[in-house]
């Protein structure tokens, strides 16, 4: 990915494709909604990919970029390897008696700056083992997660920044590579 | 053998939808029975989806890619409505059973 032309955060003018990521996002949303590579399909995928994020840039102040897409893809596989194991875990547990859940809320400080990949990284919460996102403090920078099984709480918040925020901010490249 | 593979989908992505439900009526609080339909289901319906993608793909020409698309959709929202309804049960101060509720700012 080219960094010849950063767009001016929210303001400017976008240039021809202020956010050449969501473009392709775009473009392959709509091939993938029509199910076919019929050229005039393509012609329209490419016209919305340009066109979309140049009308709603003003709606995308300072979106990141991908930085590091290895770190990203790594981050992906990890994620849905934990997606298949949170589910068995989930099912354990809902199986069994209600009297062995130890619930509870976490605190977790953040690291993270960027709003989009706080969201991303809110969402990856939800979606992995036995937590999900409740609330964030954005003065403080803290999102509180409620957890379905707690053994250790202070080992738990520790797991979420070491495999999901840290990999998540070195890939839209806030953190140094370690 | 795509009839195998499309079974096991179905029966693997079902049992998840149903885990999900069961965990939905039997959890003890409005926190804890987000867990059940966020995760459970998610993946349930990710199955039955690939299950789709595979049958149709192997029936016509070409791959089907729709159900990529409604994953994807599936794996935005899931954690958006949850987060909501969380966001909403703490507002008005719910249960949380045994867990404390933290603290209110």
């Amino acid at each position: 990915m080219s960094e010849t032309s950063p767009a001016e955060p929210g303001g400017g003018r976008p240039g021809l494709v202020p956010h050449p990521l969501l473009s392709v996002l775009v473009a392959a949303t709509w091939l993938l909604a029509q199910n076919s590579l019929y050229i005039g399909h393509i012609l329209l995928a490419v016209a919305l990919g340009v066109g979309l994020p140049r009308l709603t840039h003003r709606f995308w102040p300072g979106a990141p970029r991908l930085r590091r897409p290895g770190v990203a893809l790594r981050l992906l596989a990890v994620f849905f390897y934990d997606l298949l194991v949170a589910n068995f875990q989930v099912a354990r547990l809902v199986l069994g008696p209600n009297a062995r859940l130890r619930p509870g809320f976490l605190q977790v400080p953040l690291d993270m700056q960027d709003e989009f990949g706080i969201v991303l990284l809110a969402s990856m919460v939800t979606l992995t083992p036995g937590t999900v996102t409740v609330d964030r403090d954005a003065e403080h920078n803290i999102m509180l997660v409620h957890a379905l099984d707690i053994d250790d709480a202070d080992a738990m918040v520790a797991l979420i920044k070491s495999r999901y925020e840290k990999p998540l901010r070195e890939a839209l490249g806030e953190a140094p590579r370690c | 053998m795509v009839e195998i593979v499309v079974s096991i989908l179905l029966v693997f992505g079902s049992a998840f939808v149903l885990l999900g439900s069961v965990g939905l009526v039997k959890l003890p609080d409005v926190y804890a029975r987000l867990h059940a339909p966020t995760k459970a289901t998610t993946l349930g319906v990710g199955a039955l989806l690939v299950a789709s993608a595979v049958q149709h793909s192997a029936l016509r020409e070409g791959i089907s890619g729709q159900e990529l698309l409604v994953t994807g959709f599936f794996f935005l929202t899931a954690p958006i409505g949850a987060y909501l309804v969380s966001k909403a049960a703490l507002h008005l101060r719910l249960k949380a059973g045994k867990a404390e509720l933290p603290p209110r700012d």
